[in-house]
This record gives structure tokens, C-alpha cells and sequence, in this order.
């Protein structure tokens, strides 16, 4: 039997349903807004896929899968996914992260 | 934005997002009102609008047909826009009931319902759904009688469902908008039935 991967859940046993929900924090908006753009719905340039998001968050180790937040996914994946695609390096994304972390925001 | 005013540091996640967007602005991918457009349109799409098609397809037995038939162009015929993707929808009826869930990631009506609920995207959610539907419907606070099937769709990147549930007795001769407005998100996703309050 093929073994399944960790984000491939259907039917499996899990815990009870609650009606958990948040307002989504206006970082989770942007991240997703940012992927809308990115897939050129909204007439922005396409650099990428829904499947390419997919691919890279179906990739992350299962604990990350289940311990990170529902749009630190994405925004992993989609950094991911241009670091691939060669449109940002990692080392100019570590350098923006330094600088916006001296700033403070 | 919540956190305006007051010092908050940045988690490691919203810093590579703030992060991210600056690179990609400074090299032109995207630009800053791009995004904020982007945004305002998310801000725009509600249940409102999936409300909107459940009320006409209920007072409008031809729209009802079109609507089943292909969902994105009936909606196009409300002047409500269905970005890149097939809707298909779902026609609850006193036999069957239906719910969707999306057990592979979270793929959801979007853009007729706005952004899902964190359940939804729940791994509690996504692996119990498809196997024991009636549990989980019970532990959301529906109970479908022992005689109606339950059928779950589950969704795909490409396609996505959503509920049209049965127009509960009580309700002739309402109008359009006082049908929309017993139609919540939850009866479109199917996780619950419109309610007649009196």
C-alpha cells in the first residue's frame, strides 16, 4: 500500500469538531492577498501557481505542518516557491528580514 | 490594524511576510496599491453574496436549473465574479443533505463566501468529515434526521462546491432579501439549515 502523506487526512481518526474561529490579523490578509496577486488573478504579473503552494506546504515536515498557523504556511510556502523560481534570493530575503527587524516593524 | 499605536515585536512569521511584500515591491513584482486593492476586494466578499444566489435560486425556479447547471455563469448573471474557478453547486432536498469540506488543504467558495473559518481548515474537520458526517454535524450543532443521507463533497484546487440548502417551510412569500437574510455561511457550507425565527 502507497503510504499517505501527512496533509492527506480524509477519513482518518481524529479529535472532535469545534467551532473555533479568528478574525484573521491583517499580516494573514496581506499574506494572502499577496498569493492572489502572485497567481495573477488581479492582473499582476503570474509567478506562480496554487499548485505550487500546495507542493510546498504539502513538503514541510509533518510537526511543522501541524504546529505552524494556518498562513505561516503560506508564507513559507510562497517564499519557497519564488526562492525556487529564482524571483528573490535567499540571502536578499535574510537581509530585508534583518533590516525590517532593526526598524521594528 | 489591531497592533497600530502600541509596540508589539514581530512574530518570526510576520516578519518574513512584511519582509517578502518589501522585496517584491522593490523589484517591481508587486506594488504596494496592488495589494491594498487586493485586500479591499477580500473585504468585499461575504456570505452576503452566496445569500444573494441562495435567495434568487429559491424564488426563481429557472435561475434554480441555471444555477445547478453551471454555477459560475449563473453567478456571473447576479454580477457576482467567480475568479478563475468552477462553482459548482450542491442542491440540498428533504432526502438528502449535503456538506463540503476540502480534506487535502482548505479550497472553500471564496470568493461567494469570504475567507473560511479556522474549523474548516481543521485537521479535526478534514479527516472526520468524509468517514462519520452525521458525528460531526451533531458536534456542530446539527442534528439530520436518521431517514435523510448526507452527502459530502470534497473539494479540489480547480473546482469548488457550494450548499444550496432546502428553503425551510414557513418562508412563502418572502421576499429576495428577507430569504438572504435567514441564509448564514454555515447553511452553504451545510454545517447548518436556515432558520425560521418567529
Amino acid at each position: 500500500m502507497i503510504e499517505r502523506s501527512h496533509h492527506d487526512m480524509g477519513g482518518l481518526p481524529a479529535g472532535p469538531v469545534e467551532r473555533g474561529e479568528h478574525d484573521y490579523a491583517e499580516w494573514e490578509l496581506r499574506v494572502d492577498a499577496l498569493m492572489t496577486l502572485l497567481t495573477g488573478v488581479r492582473s499582476a504579473k503570474k509567478l506562480m501557481t496554487v499548485d505550487e503552494l500546495r507542493k510546498n506546504i504539502e513538503a514541510l515536515a509533518p510537526d511543522a505542518y501541524d504546529t505552524m498557523s494556518y498562513y505561516e504556511r503560506w508564507v513559507i510556502s510562497i517564499t519557497q516557491t519564488l526562492i525556487q523560481r529564482g524571483v528573490i534570493t535567499t540571502e536578499q530575503l535574510a537581509r530585508k528580514m534583518l533590516e525590517v527587524e532593526k526598524r521594528g516593524r | 490594524m489591531t497592533d497600530r499605536g502600541s509596540y508589539q515585536p514581530l512574530t518570526y512569521f510576520q516578519l518574513m511576510e512584511v519582509s517578502l511584500r518589501e522585496l517584491l515591491v522593490e523589484k517591481g513584482v508587486v506594488t504596494d496599491a496592488q495589494v491594498d486593492e487586493t485586500l479591499e476586494d477580500m473585504r468585499r466578499r461575504g456570505p452576503e453574496r452566496g445569500a444573494r444566489v441562495v435567495a434568487r435560486a429559491w424564488t426563481d425556479p429557472e435561475f434554480r436549473k441555471r444555477l445547478l447547471a453551471d454555477g459560475t455563469a449563473a453567478c456571473e448573471e447576479l454580477g457576482l465574479d467567480v475568479p478563475a474557478l468552477r462553482l459548482v453547486v450542491v442542491e440540498s432536498t428533504p432526502e438528502v443533505h449535503n456538506v463540503i469540506v476540502c480534506t487535502l488543504c482548505s479550497c472553500y467558495p471564496r470568493m461567494l463566501l469570504g475567507l473560511p473559518p479556522d474549523w474548516y481548515k481543521s485537521r479535526n474537520y478534514r479527516s472526520r468529515v468524509v468517514r462519520e458526517p452525521r458525528i460531526v454535524l451533531a458536534e456542530l450543532g446539527l442534528e439530520v434526521p436518521g431517514d435523510v443521507q448526507i452527502r459530502v463533497h470534497d473539494s479540489t484546487a480547480e473546482m469548488r462546491y457550494m450548499v444550496l440548502p432546502l428553503r425551510p417551510p414557513g418562508t412563502g412569500g418572502w421576499s429576495e432579501e428577507r430569504l438572504a437574510s435567514i441564509v448564514t455561511r454555515d447553511c452553504m457550507i451545510g454545517v447548518a439549515v436556515p432558520e425560521v425565527t418567529r
